[in-house]
């Protein structure tokens, strides 16, 4: 078994977003929440949260987590 | 979620002792219950008699973080951003416990398969790199470690059959995807040429 398209889909797309620095998921969980609140009502991200945004983009559980707190937030 | 309390009271009254700490105990737990199901409800995996244990567990790990909170949100979505972890990895583990790692990597193999991909001709060479460089350049565990995830067994999972942890799991991976991409600017191609559709 090989891996199947989309998953190498993500694979390019994982392999692409990578940083030389990247923060881990437990700093990530730290900082979520502010990011979160500033999406939401639509505020410019700061450069100092910028490698949420990356970790989001490459790490599937913590952006599943975050939309989860975005959905509970909204509420 | 309404939340009468501002952060520093919120800190303040989770760090003391008596009725005024036990009150703000309650409210919190009312608010991740709240926060939870909302979050959590269009899991399948989801069911509410889970619910208690999730917010009793977020509590345990929220007042062991608090000296991490940097009043840089509200409180309470600070805490729900904990609380979900929390609920979130107890269901993938729930999930994938029953997987071996070893298997699903092994089963998975280095080589492209034209039955399975059938890459168009554009992305055809850039995949051939990619299973070269990952059967060439990275090593046993960082192999194992970024198939897993591109497969999406969760990290918790991963870690604890590899008798590690999520977080130095987060490094292998790191520098997995880090040869890689080097891998392929050597093998001539750019981080554009690989910004493809596979079709």
């Amino acid at each position: 078994m090989s891996l199947s398209r989309p998953e190498l889909q993500k694979m390019l797309d994982v392999v692409r977003a990578t940083q030389p620095i990247e923060i881990d998921c437990d700093v990530c969980l730290m900082q979520v929440g502010e990011f979160a609140e500033l999406n939401l009502v639509g505020k410019p991200i700061p450069e100092g949260l910028k490698a949420i945004e990356q970790h989001l983009s490459i790490c599937d559980e913590c952006r599943e987590e975050y939309e989860m707190l975005c959905v509970a937030l909204r509420k | 979620m309404t939340d009468d309390r501002d952060n520093n009271v919120w800190i303040e009254t989770l760090q003391s002792e008596g009725p005024l700490r036990e009150a703000a105990l309650s409210d919190l737990r009312g608010m991740l219950l709240i926060g939870l199901k909302t979050a959590l409800k269009s899991r399948s995996d989801f069911v509410d008699s889970l619910l208690d244990d999730f917010v009793q567990d977020s509590l345990v790990r929220i007042l062991r973080s608090l000296n991490q909170f940097h009043n840089r949100s509200r409180f309470v979505t600070w805490a729900t951003a904990i609380a979900i972890r929390v609920a979130l990895t107890e269901l993938r583990k729930r999930r994938w416990r029953d997987v071996s790692l070893e298997k699903l990597v092994a089963d998975t193999g280095f080589e492209p398969s034209a039955a399975e991909t059938s890459p168009d001709r554009e992305s055809q060479p850039i995949i051939e790199a990619m299973y070269r460089i990952i059967g060439s350049d990275l090593t046993e565990k960082q192999r194992t470690v970024l198939l897993a995830e591109i497969k999406g067994m969760a990290q918790e999972e991963i870690a604890r059959q590899m008798g590690s942890s999520r977080n130095a799991l987060y490094k292998l991976s790191h520098d997995a995807r880090q040869r890689l991409k080097q891998g392929l600017e050597k093998a001539g191609f750019t981080a554009q040429e690989y910004a493809i559709t596979i079709s």
